[in-house]
């Protein structure tokens, strides 16, 4: 593998059949060396139709495709792949704004941050909602609109949500009874693992302007939401990924878990239709979990305002327009990587006791990234890492020092620590200095909710 | 040994063994079960699984999903597998576990992945790797 350097946080897989952009600083690049990272960017590459892939600041090792990797794909001669979208489709992050200060949320945080956990199921039955298979059904063909017509969303709410919280031309049908009855009992729930609601003060403002437009203010505090489809998304991912292989053979996929089909396909068209509907499933999801929490801050602080700032998507497949090298609408797969076009926020989770980042993305993003960013600080060491080398007295160590509040299991708390993960800081650093997004504001966290 | 959990920089990696395929389809599970949750579920309920699948890797991986179906959708965690046959590449299994929602915890993992999955023969030991997304 030939790895060319372009700049200091440029570089790209020369020798690969289409171009393979890598947006990492040296140290970086070094870390992802050692890992299969680099090797499933290759993979991706060598997909039938695919134009160009990008390497985001925070990837690493995933299955199929890497984690912080973009690929867009020619819609004639392209393909989807169910396993390169991955199983979590998507998984996002949504920011909630408020004018309520610090100083008043920390003099209700125990309260408030054990309402928000006592009320967010993380899943598995326990005090969740079950919904019906007709209600589920239309949540996955109208998303968000479900939630604003049962008054759990507003109008602007759905404004403030990628694609407006609904994917067009989501066809439940192409969503098997299995995928469903796993999302009955999961709509409104958080989930385990890295899923997190977080409550977080704005500490530091980069960008007066457009932190004013995401109504982001100074030491006022936020409150992030990341979670996904849950079962149901992973069923679907699950279902196609099967039917896919039984089709084609898994000889000629460079990985078994990057099986494809051609996007025009009857079965690639069915998978994009059925990743829809987990999309909606998880737009709503998040949309019912914020409103959730919209409610408790009311009833805590009933004169403040609370606004959604963005909702976004980390894996996804989409439609979009992008020039390489002429304009034309292609197929974008985003795998743990944030849509980046010019003006659009850019929302990237810390780890559980380190900072959040706000920015924006940029016309430059549009030209040499897929306009695509970093998600998030990425893993450092697996869970098995984890549960071996900390404990959770040191982790509430930690947290006591950085004065944050967490509610969550000793299992979640071990594996999610910041110990786990690489340095936040570097990731944005570099992500801004690679000029695929630009800072806006940075949040601390208050108090962490987990599984 | 049963099963070992190997590094991996972000999901869950594990190898299971066995004398016999049976076995070691048993020890994968008993890995899944391990990574969802460590303590001992009671057997009130039992329930049956049967599958087919295009080969041994197919098989494993619509096996090892099942727990996470019954998880998800009847509220389900098996504590043990009672009785597994593989006939070429159908499985019939018997498992017995509780109503999951009755124990303090909540499952991690999202899915099972083919990622350097294997189903291994050796002289007479059958070895199994799965990479869990979690």
């Amino acid at each position: 593998m030939k790895i060319k350097k372009i700049s200091d946080y440029e570089w790209e897989i020369s020798d690969s059949k289409i171009p393979i952009n890598l947006f990492v600083n040296e140290k970086i690049l070094e870390q992802i060396k050692k890992d299969d990272t680099l090797k499933q960017a290759t993979n991706m590459a060598k997909l039938p139709g695919v134009l160009k892939v990008a390497v985001m600041p925070d990837a690493h090792q995933g299955y199929g495709a890497c984690i912080g990797g973009v690929a867009g794909f020619d819609l004639e001669k392209g393909v989807i792949s169910p396993g390169m979208v991955g199983f979590d489709i998507n998984c996002g992050v949504r920011l909630l704004s408020t004018n309520i200060s610090k100083k008043e949320f920390l003099s209700k945080r125990k309260e408030i941050t054990h309402d928000i956990k006592r009320t967010i199921p993380s899943g598995l039955g326990r005090g969740g909602e079950r919904y019906s298979k007709e209600i589920i059904k239309e949540v996955l063909e109208k998303g968000s609109e479900w939630a604003l017509e049962n008054k759990l969303a507003t109008k602007k709410d759905l404004e403030k949500t990628e694609e407006n919280g609904r994917m067009e031309n989501a066809d439940s049908k192409d969503v098997s009874d299995q995928a469903i009855a796993r999302g009955l009992p999961q709509l409104g729930t958080l989930g385990a693992g890295n899923h997190f609601i977080d409550i977080q003060e704005v500490e530091e403002i980069y960008d007066e302007k457009t932190a004013k437009k995401f109504k982001l203010e100074k030491n006022k505090i936020a409150i992030m939401i990341h979670c996904g489809s849950r079962g149901l998304g992973h069923q679907v991912a699950s279902d196609y990924i099967r039917e896919i292989e039984e089709k084609y053979s898994a000889k000629k996929f460079p990985d078994r878990e990057l099986g494809y089909a051609p996007i025009d396909s009857e079965i690639g068209k069915k998978y994009f239709s059925a990743m829809k509907c987990a999309v909606n499933f998880a737009f709503c999801n998040r949309q019912i979990i914020m409103h959730k929490i919209r409610e408790i801050l009311k009833k805590n602080f009933p004169n403040k305002k609370i606004d959604l700032v963005y909702d976004l998507a980390h894996n996804i497949a989409k439609i979009e327009e992008h020039k390489i090298p002429n304009k034309k609408k292609i197929l974008v797969v985003r795998k743990g990587a944030t849509r980046a076009f010019e003006n659009q926020p850019v929302i990237i989770p810390g780890s559980m006791s380190t900072p959040s980042f706000v920015l924006v993305g940029t016309k430059n993003a549009e030209k040499i990234s897929l306009a695509s960013s970093a998600h998030g600080a990425g893993r450092a060491h697996s869970r098995t890492w984890a549960h071996k080398t900390l404990d959770e007295k040191q982790i509430k160590k930690i947290l006591d020092k950085k004065d944050i509040l967490l509610e969550g299991s000793p299992k979640a708390t071990i594996e999610e620590s910041e110990m786990s993960y690489k340095d936040i800081e570097e990731v944005i650093d570099v992500t801004e200095k690679a000029g695929i997004s630009k800072k806006v504001a940075k949040l601390k966290p208050l108090a962490v909710v987990i599984g | 040994m049963k099963f070992k959990f190997l590094e991996h920089p972000a999901d869950i990696k594990f190898q299971a063994f066995g004398k016999t395929l049976e076995e070691a389809f048993i020890n994968s599970a008993l890995a899944l079960k391990q990574t969802i949750y460590e303590k001992k579920i009671k057997e009130k309920k039992a329930k049956k699984i049967k599958l087919e699948a295009k080969d041994k890797e197919a098989l494993l991986y619509d096996f090892l999903e099942q727990f996470l179906f019954l998880l998800d959708a009847e509220d389900f965690l098996f504590n043990k597998i009672k009785k597994l046959k593989i006939n070429q590449n159908a499985l019939e299994a018997e498992i017995s576990g509780d109503k999951a929602s009755d124990y303090d915890f909540n499952n991690n993992v999202k899915a099972i992945t083919y990622s350097n999955m294997f189903v291994k023969k050796q002289k007479d030991k059958y070895t199994t790797q799965v990479v869990l997304d979690v």
